[in-house]
């Protein structure tokens, strides 16, 4: 397959599984995505659809019981499903690197945190433990730690939450990666600090070139940082286009829900909410994944999985309702 | 507005926690007034004291000094019979649903409760329908009475725990973060559920959250907290649309807004973090962040002074800044 050269991660047609007793449940049921380079792409989603899977998919740090069955990711022309557990850690924190929303449990709360960010240099980096060290320091000054010097030494339940993740961005960052996946970064932090956080990953995206992979619930955070923007249902993408477009004319009706659920700045009428819930995986439903709650749903969504439709501009929706004004894509 | 009926008010309510080294004034002095039938939502970052406050107002925990008045009573005298009964005008919904209802017990049994405490029904039969017409109207399912709440979604037990709240009719509601551990589309239709509660049972909320779009939603007047103190009461709208504290204007501003055009790189962000409540500031306990503060910041603490119609505690209130 050729490259087209504007595109730093490529996941196709990617399903991912987990195996339960009594049968197989898939959390990501044939996804495409794409970050192309020196951008930021939003994964948005309510919990359960797939969205950290896609992501864990890509780092290589599934769970024992879970299984990428098919499908390919390839980050800049290496296909990351082909490599061995050892090739993938010599990517993982090199190349590709990933922060979560609690720093307090992916921080190691026994070491020192300029330790263990010295861990990452050191395993990828042909250099001494002094220099590590000093490119540690650097690292939290850029990030935006005060006081390297003395923070090197610091342990994990002796800083902020606003500082942990500032560490964990430093971990993430101090290879200088091709791709950063963060992973709702600042879903536990407060506002003024989330603030500081997102303007710290935009000033990084911007001085180091790396691309970012935003997976978030937070519309908000979203329309802040992102360029382009996935929307995920039950384990698929339901939803894609540029930020500006997912905002002015959402076109699926999940998206459209949740533009509607969010209480808006001039209007004290009802939400438009979704009825219903998310479906469990083990209970999705026939035919189009959300007909049992779309105000729109016909017979035919109830038998038959709509495909992704281009409407323009690269605008996919998985929609019947799109039939007419696109072709299908897949 | 100042001649509608208060239902609570506090007068100089200040809570200390010991803690291992020293103390923490979680609340420290604060004076508020609910009014009957409005929805003031109580704002703020982690640690300000918000639960804390909420909590107060309840006597649920018993505050250092200061005193709660509650439909006319002191509340912060009544021993602890009197105090019982007091309790069936006042309610609190949590923000976890998973742990602040009992995994071991069905959702009749759940919500009958406070029923049976109080001895509100005679009969089984009158309790149980009761009970049915309370949870049609949270959008329970009355077949589902029998169920665990491990059986429902998060969304749906914080309808439970909703309806427990209402079952005895209160007055009151304290709701702390009831929609921070929910989904998007869920949190939509809870907050709808909260507002059509309000219309149809005459409550009084005291809305907990960090969440300033869910408030600005929701809320009549908003009261604005830092490391313990109130920055600044008013009118919602009012308050969104001028903030007058500098930590208001940050807040405002530091929260994404859902909408792309309005997307600043560039805006203005408070630097630093909160400071620790063990040890906060002289004067103004906002001055080490505030960009704004001068010598008598440092100093003085300001006085919550009327201005424009909200109270507001700061030396350099801004004018019409605009977010």
């Amino acid at each position: 397959m050729a490259e087209t050269s504007n595109e730093l991660l490529k996941i196709s047609k990617l399903r991912t599984v987990i195996k339960v007793r009594n049968g197989e449940l898939v959390p990501v049921d044939g996804v495409d995505i794409c970050v192309p380079f020196h951008s930021t792409v939003g994964i948005v989603g309510e919990s359960g659809c797939g969205k950290s899977m896609t992501a864990m998919s890509v780092m290589g740090l599934l769970p024992k019981n879970v299984r990428i069955a098919s499908g390919s990711i390839r980050l800049n022309g290496t296909e990351l499903t082909e490599l061995s557990p050892k090739e993938m850690r010599k990517i993982t924190g090199d190349r590709m690197s990933i922060i979560f929303q609690e720093p307090m449990t992916s921080l190691n709360p026994v070491l020192t945190v300029g330790k263990q960010v010295r861990e990452a240099i050191i395993l990828h980096r042909n250099v001494s433990k002094e220099e590590a060290k000093k490119m540690v320091t650097e690292m939290f000054q850029s990030v935006g730690i005060p006081e390297p010097q003395r923070r090197y030494n610091a342990y994990p339940h002796e800083l902020s939450g606003g500082l942990r993740q500032r560490v964990m961005i430093a971990m993430a960052m101090v290879c200088e990666p091709e791709l950063l996946i963060a992973d709702e970064p600042t879903t536990a932090l407060d506002v003024t600090v989330e603030a500081q956080i997102l303007h710290l990953m935009r000033k990084l995206r911007d001085e180091k070139n790396t691309s970012i992979m935003m997976i978030t619930h937070n519309l908000g955070v979203v329309a802040e940082i992102c360029d382009t923007v996935y929307v995920m249902y039950a384990g698929q993408v339901v939803e894609h286009t540029d930020v500006y477009e997912i905002f002015k004319n959402p076109c699926h009706p999940y998206t459209e829900g949740l533009m509607g659920s969010l209480p808006t700045v001039n209007s004290k009428e009802r939400l438009k909410s979704i009825p219903g819930i998310v479906p469990k995986l083990d209970q999705l439903p026939k035919g189009c994944r959300l007909h049992d709650r779309c105000k729109y749903a016909t017979e035919r969504c109830k038998n038959e999985m709509p495909p992704l439709y281009d409407i323009g501009d690269g605008h996919t929706v998985r929609c019947f309702r799109m039939e007419e004004k696109g072709k299908a894509v897949e | 507005m100042e001649d509608r009926k208060v239902l609570v008010s506090a007068k100089s309510l200040t809570k200390t926690f010991k803690v291992k080294n020293g103390t923490v004034k979680a609340v420290g002095g604060v004076d508020i007034e609910i009014y009957k039938g409005e929805t003031l939502a109580l704002v703020g970052e982690s640690g300000c004291g918000k639960s804390t406050l909420g909590r107060l107002l309840l006597r649920l925990i018993e505050p250092t000094s200061g005193e709660v008045i509650f439909d006319g009573k002191n509340i912060t005298a009544m021993n602890n019979r009197e105090m019982q009964q007091m309790r069936k005008e006042m309610q609190i919904v949590f923000q976890d649903p998973y742990s602040s209802i009992d995994p071991r017990f069905s959702v009749k049994r759940i919500i009958g409760e406070p029923l049976k405490a109080y001895k509100v029904f005679k009969t089984k039969k009158e309790q149980e329908d009761y009970i049915r017409e309370l949870v049609e109207k949270v959008g329970i399912h009355k077949e589902d009475l029998e169920r665990y709440p491990h059986q429902f979604s998060g969304g749906q037990r914080q309808r439970i725990g909703i309806a427990r709240a209402l079952a005895l009719k209160p007055q009151l509601i304290v709701c702390d973060e009831p929609v921070s551990a929910l989904d998007v589309s869920i949190q939509a239709q809870t907050l709808n559920l909260l507002h059509d509660l309000q219309r149809e049972f005459d409550l009084t909320y005291l809305f907990i959250s960090h969440d300033l779009a869910v408030v600005r939603y929701i809320s009549d007047r908003v009261c604005v907290m830092f490391l313990g103190k109130i920055c600044e009461i008013g009118n919602t709208e009012d308050i969104y649309r001028n903030p007058k504290h500098p930590y208001t204007y940050f807040l405002l501003s530091s929260t994404p807004k859902p909408d792309p055009l309005k997307r600043k790189e560039d805006k203005e962000i408070l630097s630093g973090e909160a400071p620790s409540p063990m040890n906060p500031p002289s004067g103004c306990r906002f001055h080490t962040r505030c960009p704004y503060a001068k010598e008598i910041c440092k100093k003085e603490e300001p006085a919550p002074v009327m201005l424009d119609g909200r109270l507001i505690a700061c030396h350099f209130p801004l004018d019409e800044a605009g977010i």
